[in-house]
């Protein structure tokens, strides 16, 4: 390697200067209209902005958040707060606990907030058989005959890992469905004695 | 009315649900009349996001009409047409007095991280989303916008989010003319970040997936250098010798915590859920970036701890930038781009579901069938 072949980062200047601007603005429509940093509206990071639309200082409560579950971290539930699917059941015991008992900073927050959606997931499932609806394993699988499901994974390095997708979408379901009946079948024994 | 609903991890459907109500004086009912389904949607619907609950609608990207509005609203009107930054916002509280509406501090009582998102789960606030034929919107003087008349309606939606959060990718990568730019991901948001690197003053932008209908787009729609990593050996190599040698001086990551590209992150990440999903994209921009370069985060994670190479990031050096995109805060300006055709938000919408098939979309999106890059929901479409 000759001492002009040696790759820019190891001397004082990049060997390629980047192409001009006229010849940017030529090729690429609108280059450079926010070159001044001033122009694009997140510099700097903090603004103070005249008019955000507010004509309050503290927001009025929105009513209802009595018992309202909320994260340690806050001093009280914001004055306005989301009111979609509030807590019930066993499941929003277990979620209400990782909000009440742990910050935001700890894992046992987010991972009981976990093991409290699938308790609430098979919550749902388990009514849904008994509802004229039964919920299924995975929704929306008929494109894969509809919108190229081959097709479309040919030669895709992700279809490796897409492979395990039917375990992981109905391994519990298979787990649960084991589990109902080996409980089912230890019942007839004990019943017939 | 009909909405999309959450039933487990991979499950969703339409069911009838009440007409959301006025909850608070500043309250407005929209009426949808365009939604779109988010990459970071997907995280949901592949039970990666913490506290979300059955029966949830999601739903971040949406416009629609004002049906109905509290007594204290101001700006707004029955009929006006407007759209919805996907940030819920009070638009008074310390964050939001210095722009930081992304961060708002008055209307996620679930967490003090992350500020209000509607249809995002309870660890956003708790709020239903606008995949439905109506949507409650908080704040109606502070958050919505009314359409300009000059606007098309799918470059209003693809503005809620996915275009507002690639052209501040953009600005957070802090380019310099001639700097540069790789932006991994060449979904909407990785599209838009790259067609801004240029507004910005880009002197060279490379754009990095795997699936060639998207990379096809980058390179019309952006102008990009595309490199398919499924080609490559390892993309960082690949990269390094792209600059020879130095690193890129900005990587944009638009990818977020589901990222393909290594087996053993995406199995333990998304597959069987051990860490808070798959950050193979950010570990890329980590390893690709120059020293001394900048690194910009705009791609969705959680708040489960990830498995990144925060070592590598101290030793180069790196400025590490991220956040939700404070939407409206770059509205104005972004106008102008749409306005001039120098950013073409609607460009990245591939497919048109009805709201009755929003299972099928979920799937088709998700599994990136048929060359989907953006599917838009019809609320009111049979």
């Amino acid at each position: 390697m000759s001492e002009s072949d040696i790759p820019s980062a190891y001397v004082r200047d990049k060997r390629t200067p980047p192409p001009s601007r006229e010849e940017l603005r030529a090729r690429i429509p609108g280059w450079g209209v926010d070159l001044d940093p001033a122009d694009r509206p997140s510099y700097p990071r903090l603004q103070y902005p005249a008019d955000t639309g507010a004509h309050w200082d503290f927001p009025e409560r929105q009513p209802g958040s009595e018992g309202r579950e909320h994260s340690i971290e806050h001093a009280f539930v914001t004055p306005v707060f989301g009111t979609a699917q509030p807590l019930r059941g066993p499941s929003g015991a277990i979620r209400r606990y990782a909000y009440r008992r742990f910050s935001e900073g700890r894992l046992a927050h987010w991972l009981l907030l976990v093991v409290g959606d699938r308790v609430d997931a098979w919550e749902h499932h388990l009514q849904s058989f008994v509802s004229g609806r039964p919920d299924v394993p995975a929704s929306g699988v008929r494109t894969e005959s509809t919108h190229g499901g081959v097709r479309s994974r040919r030669g895709r390095s992700d279809v490796r890992h897409q492979l395990l997708d039917p375990v992981v979408v109905t391994g519990p379901w298979v787990a649960g469905a084991g589990v109902v009946v080996l409980g089912v079948r230890r019942l007839l024994r004990a019943v017939r004695g | 009315m009909r909405a999309m609903v959450y039933r487990g991890p991979y499950q969703v459907r339409v069911e009838d649900k009440d007409v959301p109500a006025i909850e608070h004086p500043n309250d407005a009912i929209v009426r949808v009349t365009l939604a779109a389904i988010c990459g970071s949607d997907l995280h949901l619907y592949h039970g990666l996001m913490p506290d979300t609950r059955v029966g949830h609608t999601f739903g971040h990207e949406f416009i629609g009409v004002v049906e109905q509005v509290g007594p204290s609203v101001q700006n707004l009107a029955v009929g006006d047409r407007v759209m919805v930054p996907f940030n819920v916002f009070c638009g008074s509280c310390w964050f939001c007095a210095r722009g930081l509406y992304s961060n708002c501090h008055n209307v996620n009582p679930n967490a003090t991280a992350v500020g209000g998102i509607y249809g995002y789960s309870h660890t956003t606030g708790g709020y239903d989303g606008g995949q439905s034929q109506y949507v409650r919107v908080p704040f109606a003087d502070v958050g919505p916008t009314k359409i300009p008349e000059w606007m098309h309606d799918e470059d209003a939606v693809v503005l809620t989010d996915a275009a507002a959060t690639g052209y501040f990718g953009a600005q957070l990568g802090e380019i310099a003319e001639g700097d540069t730019v790789v932006v991994l991901g060449a979904g909407p948001v990785g599209l838009i970040a790259a067609q801004s690197s240029w507004l910005m003053g880009a002197g060279r932008v490379i754009v990095v997936d795997h699936l060639e209908e998207r990379l096809e787009k980058a390179r019309t729609m952006a102008y990009a250098e595309t490199l398919d990593y499924d080609e490559l050996d390892d993309v960082v190599v690949e990269l390094k010798k792209q600059t020879d040698y130095l690193g890129a001086d900005v990587v944009i990551e638009a990818v977020g915590a589901e990222a393909d590209g290594n087996f053993l992150q995406q199995v333990t990440g998304t597959k069987l859920k051990l860490q808070g999903g798959s950050p193979v994209a950010l570990n890329w921009a980590i390893d690709g970036v120059r020293k001394g370069g900048t690194v910009s985060v705009v791609g969705a994670y959680g708040p489960i701890p990830n498995a990144v190479k925060f070592g590598d990031a101290l030793n180069k050096g790196l400025t590490l930038r991220m956040n939700q995109t404070p939407v409206k805060r770059q509205w104005p300006r972004m106008f102008e781009h749409v306005r001039n055709g120098h950013l073409t938000p609607r460009e990245v919408v591939t497919h048109r579901f009805p709201l009755e098939h929003i299972a099928e979309a979920y799937h088709v999106f998700s599994s990136k069938l048929d060359g989907c890059i953006k599917p838009l929901i019809l609320p009111d479409a049979a």
